[in-house]
């Protein structure tokens, strides 16, 4: 038994399939959703844990993709220079995930990598390039 | 009790350390209590301050001259062109320029090296004259090794701006950040109750001659900006709606930080350059003290849309909104998210004022006010 975390994307054309529901009713995996943001018409993002014997998450991962759904298991990180920001918030434009977010009161950017699903937008949305991806792990 | 003060008077105020200095953030929070006559016996000076990317930026720089002298023509600084065709050894650095078009480092990398103290490679050819024989030049050069260092430019501190969105199913990158497709997001770039120009909206106190915070230093406001707009309708607390009035500026390159000079790449887009401008406004009379106590509620701007192609107006929204993190538009929710930095722009006004309060910075009545009525022209393509 193992637990992974996938970012599933789904193209804008909805389909048809219900594929949460067969990950749980035919490949018995369980599932916790960590975030989600679909709606008709968007390329569509699903944060998924998903707990199953190896061999059952690989037929799962073959599964999603013959959907033409793109699935990437999360082991990478991002991080980024914090002593450079300047607090302009251009990242959290693009960061559907709401991992990153402008502090209210404080107006400074917070990073919360609990949420981050390594899209990588913020790569290329942040002005000063202070983002980069940790792929030791 | 005088119903109006002079800048003379506030001056002395400062002088004799008595003047009341306050952000424009702490005016529009007691403005909810206060009545203009109220602000305008308590306060003297409100600072208001903006710290966003701001095309049309730059620096003039002179060289010194070369022994034998040359007459620069073709110039670059760390391999980014410069416009030489001013003088000899006179060249004008332009934040967006870049040596090929998907650079990520143009000329606000250069301003920003330079003012951090970095030496800076400096490249030149000429065809060689009498007078300027020489014809090439490579050598490093640094803010301290130069004459002037001279920030001036031509467009700063937007007087309001669009809200950008992207109502395609593409993503868009542009000047306004990235714009993720089908609205995904909605992106603004103003200091909104903080910037200057919306805290003075008739431009009263501001003029030729506005002695400003720039880049960490003081500076001046030059002329009024290019693109300077008045057409704009105005709503119901007198704050033009959408891009309208901007200005031009000028000051001592040297003497800036890199704390508020900072270059910065767009994707797709380009380089660009984040300016901090501080600006103080005296409290002269009544309608000044109201329209410092404006509230980022009251201040209001059009949504549009960047990624059609055709600025299609979608919308108007109020700061208060876009500040706070989300937006609806067309009963749709969508993330809002600037691109100016407000807690630089805080900083800023709590340096001005204490600047000012200090004695240090004194305030200036423009030397001329800017035109009153200004709109726009179109590049019409006619050959």
């Amino acid at each position: 038994m193992s637990s992974k975390r996938f970012v599933l994307t789904f193209p804008p054309e909805l389909t048809s399939e219900p594929i949460t529901y067969n990950l749980i009713k035919q490949y018995d995996i369980m599932i916790n959703i960590l975030n989600a943001e679909i709606s008709p018409g968007k390329i569509g993002h699903l944060v998924l844990e998903m707990s199953a014997p190896g061999k059952v998450l690989k037929q799962a991962m073959e599964y999603i993709k013959q959907h033409n759904v793109e699935c990437v298991p999360l082991e990478k990180k991002i991080y980024y220079q914090q002593d450079k920001c300047i607090h302009c918030g251009s990242c959290t434009a693009v960061c559907f995930a709401g991992a990153l977010t402008m502090g209210h009161t404080t107006n400074e950017l917070h990073f919360n990598a609990e949420k981050c699903v390594v899209c990588e937008l913020c790569l290329k949305a942040c002005p000063l390039k202070l983002f980069s991806i940790d792929i030791s792990e | 009790m005088s119903k109006t003060k002079s800048i003379e008077e506030i001056n002395e105020k400062i002088r004799t350390g008595k003047a009341v200095v306050l952000t424009a953030g702490e005016v529009s929070a007691m403005g909810k209590e206060m009545s203009p006559a109220d602000v305008l016996k308590k306060v003297d000076v409100v600072t208001t301050a903006t710290f966003g990317p701001m095309c049309s930026s730059g620096a003039f720089i002179n060289f010194g001259h070369t022994e034998p002298p040359m007459r620069m023509e073709k110039i670059t600084l760390n391999n980014v062109p410069v416009f030489g065709g001013v003088a000899a050894v006179d060249a004008y650095i332009g934040a967006t320029e870049v040596a090929m078009p998907h650079d990520i480092y143009g000329g606000a990398h250069v301003i920003e090296d330079l003012i951090a103290g970095k030496d800076v490679l400096l490249q030149a050819t000429a065809k060689g004259t009498d007078c300027y024989p020489l014809t090439e030049v490579k050598t490093l050069i640094n803010k301290n090794s130069v004459n002037e260092f001279i920030m001036f430019n031509p467009r700063n501190a937007y007087q309001n701006y669009n809200v950008a969105v992207n109502t395609t199913s593409k993503i868009k990158y542009t000047y306004m950040g990235t714009l993720l497709p089908a609205l995904g997001n909605a992106n603004f770039s103003t200091s909104g109750e903080l910037s200057p120009l919306l805290n003075d909206p008739e431009l009263r106190t501001i003029g030729i001659g506005t002695r400003i915070f720039l880049g960490g230093s003081q500076g001046y406001v030059a002329w009024n900006g290019t693109q300077f707009n008045t057409g704009k309708p105005v709503n119901a607390h007198g704050i033009p709606i959408g891009n309208s009035a901007t200005i031009a500026v000028i000051g001592d390159a040297k003497q800036m930080s890199t704390r508020f000079i900072k270059a910065a790449y767009f994707e797709k887009y380009g380089v660009t350059m984040f300016v901090g401008i501080g600006i103080p406004i005296p409290v002269i009379d009544e309608d000044m003290a109201h329209r410092v106590m404006i509230r980022n509620s009251q201040i209001e701007t059009n949504v549009i849309d960047y990624g059609s192609g055709n600025f299609e107006v979608l919308g108007k929204i109020n700061y208060k909104t876009l500040f706070s993190g989300e937006m609806v538009l067309n009963g749709k929710k969508i993330r809002t998210a600037p691109l100016s930095s407000i807690k630089v722009a805080k900083e800023i006004a709590l340096l001005l004022r204490e600047e000012i309060t200090s004695g240090r910075f004194l305030l200036t009545e423009p030397v001329a006010l800017f035109p009153k009525t200004t709109g726009l022209n179109k590049c019409e393509i006619r050959i």
